[in-house]
Parts: C-alpha cells; structure tokens; sequence
C-alpha cells in the first residue's frame, strides 16, 4: 500500500543533511512552502544550496532561511527584493555565493534534470556577461550556450490538493517550478492544504504526478508571505 | 507611448509586456482587438488588477503584482511558460530599456554596478525567444543622455535583439543600417531625435505613395 503522508512538517523535512541541495518552489511569494521553510529552519540544516527564483521577502520563508545564516548557495534568477535586506546583506559581505540564471534556462535546467537529460544547447544569455565559462557552438548561424541540468537531493513543494499517493494539483500562478523541481529532486516533500485519498483528484486534472512525490504533509491553512511581512513577522 | 505600441499590436496577437512602464501598453490596446498577454510565472490571459475582496496572492505578475485571469485564461508550470518563449510562440515582447544600440543590442538587465545585486529574470529569455522584440522607453535619462546609442555600455541583455523602440520622440527600426524613423511624435522634428541619438538616425517616414509601413512584423 502507497501512503506517503506523514504527521507534521518536521517529520517531512527530516533527513536533511548538512550541505544538501534544495529545491524551493514558488515564484514570490506564489507556491512558496513557508511552512516547510521554517520547518527546515528548526531542522538546523546548514550549509545548504537553494534553488529557488527569488530569495524571499521580510523575515519569513526563504528570507529567514538565508538570514539565519543556512545557505551557502544560492542558485536563482532574480535575487532582488524590494523589502528584503537578507540576501543583499550577506552576498554584499560575501557570505553567500550566487549563481545567476536566466529564467527559462533556471527552468529548463531542472526539468532537464528531472527528465534525465544531463546537459542541452540555449541561445539564451549568448553573447552577454552570463555566457562566460560556457560552452558554445552555432546552429545554423545562432550561438548558443551548453546549460547543464540541475537536480536536488530535496525539493520543498506548495500544492494546493495531494492525495496519499502523491499527485498534486496547484493553486493558479503558484504552480511556476514546482513540478519541475519535484521531478528533479531525489525526495519530493509536499505541504498541501487539502490531503485525501487516492481517487479524489480527477486523473485529467493531475498536474504532478505521485511517482515524482516522496512525503505529503496536510497544512490546512497556509500563511500568506505577503500577509506576515505585512505584519512584520519574523521566524523564527 | 504605451498607446502609440498598443496600436502596433494587432488582433489575435499573444505578448508579454515587461515589467514597470511596459504594463500601461495592456490599457491602450485599440477596441476591437482581442489581444492575450502571457506572464512568464505561468499565465496567459492576464488580466487588470483585481477589484474588491477578490485578490489572491498566489494570482500575480511576473512583477509580482496581483492580477486577474480573464475568460479563456490558463495556468502553466515555468518549462510550458519558457516553452512559449524561447520557442517562438509569443507574438510580441515589450520591454524597458537602459540603451538601446544601432546594431539592435539591448541592454536592459544590469546597470554593472560594483555593489549591484545582479538580477536577470526572464529578460535573456524573451529577447532571445520572442518573434517581435519592441522597446518602450524614455529617448534620454533623466540627466538628458540618449538612450540610443552606436554600442551599449551597460552589459547587454542580448544581441541583435531590438526590432522597433517606442519613444517619447519617435518610432524607430532597427533595419540594415542602424535606426530608421518611421514616425515623429507630432512637434518633433527629424533634428530633434537626431540631435539626441548618439549614432545615426535614416529618416524612413512613408511617403505619401508607399504610405505606413508600421505594421507588426510576422
């Protein structure tokens, strides 16, 4: 029997090693798992590489994360913030390494790294200050970049509905990397504010797939980043 | 400006409109025309801001703003969003520009300063995938130096990517041999928008017989 449901985020986020790669879905604040966020943040895991489009927001989420001082790396396309000083902080006192990737190669890379495919050609970023230590090679007269795929040994996940064997179904722009990343990462950790049992999801409206889903947490009423920055929340 | 792009941008066309003044082109689009606007964190069939009670926070730009999800809208993960980007599929991008070079080089990412935090999004992405890339920007800074240049200085967001700018001075190409003015804004001259480009301006303004020639590449 199929269950991978357990108790509580810190029963999901358990065995995260120092030095792991993580994968940390949500564009904004739009799918990002803060409660499995701050679960890591108690877990103690240090050392770690965060893939993730952003670097968060106030003093919650992946913003508390990086300040607390857990993340050596991060691998991400946009890393600015209006109202976040944690990242800027810490990369400008170079605390913190990054890794600057366009969009669409960050999204490519990892579903590249989910699909088995270890390495692809993109004319993207060819001919600008992000090409440097790249391959290249033309195609019918386009430069391109040799990109190399991304996987995770982790990947902290928002969905909206899961049921136990781990399909998913996300909630509107909040899907963005997720089912990427969740292909990608060797264990998939799911906080969903609906989980109910296989066959409550329509198979037509699946959007991830059980096979790339490890654990499932039940969070029934997730925190709005915008909300607790708002607040001036801080976590822990 | 926005109204004079939006006037480009015909019926049925899919774009994507980049963040800050790029966005005002969605409010000037010509009635009649039913155009889609995709934002690249997974949405096309954005709509305006919500009204009321009815925002979701996990329903937002790539601007990370709120929004809508007009009828015939759909949800998609990064790899289908950056799929309709990087394969051609968008109609048009409009974007903001720091400079724009006569050989059609953007640069828009990054002003290189030392203790800037670099941030690219999916800028590399649009000017390398979108059939029609379109500038809207101010002709000069706010300190008056043109915009428009023979070579960028600031770091380039791609090469050769520009096809039409939209500034508060003109309409211009880039064609063969550097920039070609289609159009004035009225009481502009032809010196005027010279006089503040810093590299050569072709004056290309329809005749009477060929007449406009502004119609949205294919």
């Amino acid at each position: 029997m199929i269950d991978k449901r357990v108790a509580g985020p810190v029963q999901a986020v358990a065995g995260i090693t120092d030095g792991s790669t993580v994968m940390i879905g949500g564009f904004g604040e739009a799918g990002s798992p803060i409660e499995l966020i701050h679960a890591l943040i108690d877990q103690g895991a240090r050392g770690l590489t965060v893939v993730n489009n952003n670097t968060g927001t106030g003093q919650v989420g992946l913003a508390a994360l990086i300040r607390a001082g857990r993340v050596d790396k991060m691998i991400c396309s946009y890393p600015r913030s209006a109202n976040s000083r944690a990242f800027p902080d810490l990369y400008r006192a170079g605390h913190i390494e990054l890794e600057l990737v366009p969009q669409g190669t960050l999204a490519e890379r990892i579903r590249a790294g989910g699909a088995g495919i270890p390495a692809f050609y993109t004319p993207t970023a060819a001919g600008t200050d992000l090409e440097d230590g790249k391959e290249q090679r033309d195609f019918d007269g386009t430069n391109c970049l040799l990109e190399h795929a991304l996987s995770a040994d982790f990947a902290l996940i928002k969905a909206r509905r899961a049921d136990w064997h781990g399909n998913l179904v996300y909630n509107k722009t909040a899907r963005n990397f997720s089912p990427l990343m969740a292909a990608a990462s060797a264990i998939t950790i799911v906080q969903a504010a609906v989980v109910d049992r296989p066959g409550s999801i329509d198979p037509e409206t699946v959007i991830t797939p059980g096979i790339f889903v490890n654990r499932v947490v039940g969070v029934p009423d997730p925190a709005h980043e915008s909300q607790l920055v708002a607040e001036g929340a801080v976590y822990p | 400006m926005a109204a004079r792009a939006a006037k480009d941008i015909p019926d049925g066309a899919y774009v994507n409109l980049g963040i800050g003044m790029p966005e005002l082109v969605a409010q000037h689009i010509p009635p009649g025309r039913e155009v889609i606007f995709h934002t690249e964190n997974g949405l096309l069939g954005m709509g305006p801001p919500p009204t009321g009670t009815a925002m979701d926070p996990e329903l937002i730009n790539a601007g990370k703003q709120p929004v809508t999800a007009l009828a015939g809208a759909s949800y998609f993960h990064h790899g289908d969003s950056f799929t309709m980007i990087r394969g051609g599929h968008l109609d048009i991008c409009v974007l903001g520009a720091l400079e724009v070079a006569a050989n059609g080089d953007l640069a828009n990412w990054s002003t290189g300063a030392p203790d800037a935090i670099p941030a690219v999004g999916g800028a590399m992405d649009l000017v390398s995938g979108v059939k029609n890339v379109y500038v809207m920007t101010s002709h000069c800074t706010r300190d008056g130096a043109p915009k428009l240049v023979d070579r960028c200085s600031y770091p380039i967001t791609g090469r050769g990517a520009v096809n039409r700018i939209y500034t508060d001075l003109a309409v211009i190409d880039i064609g063969p041999d550097g920039f070609e003015l289609l159009e004035l804004t009225p009481g502009v001259s032809f010196e005027d928008v010279a006089a503040r480009t810093a590299a050569a301006v072709h004056d290309a303004r329809p005749t009477q017989e060929t007449g406009p020639v502004w119609e949205a590449h294919d």
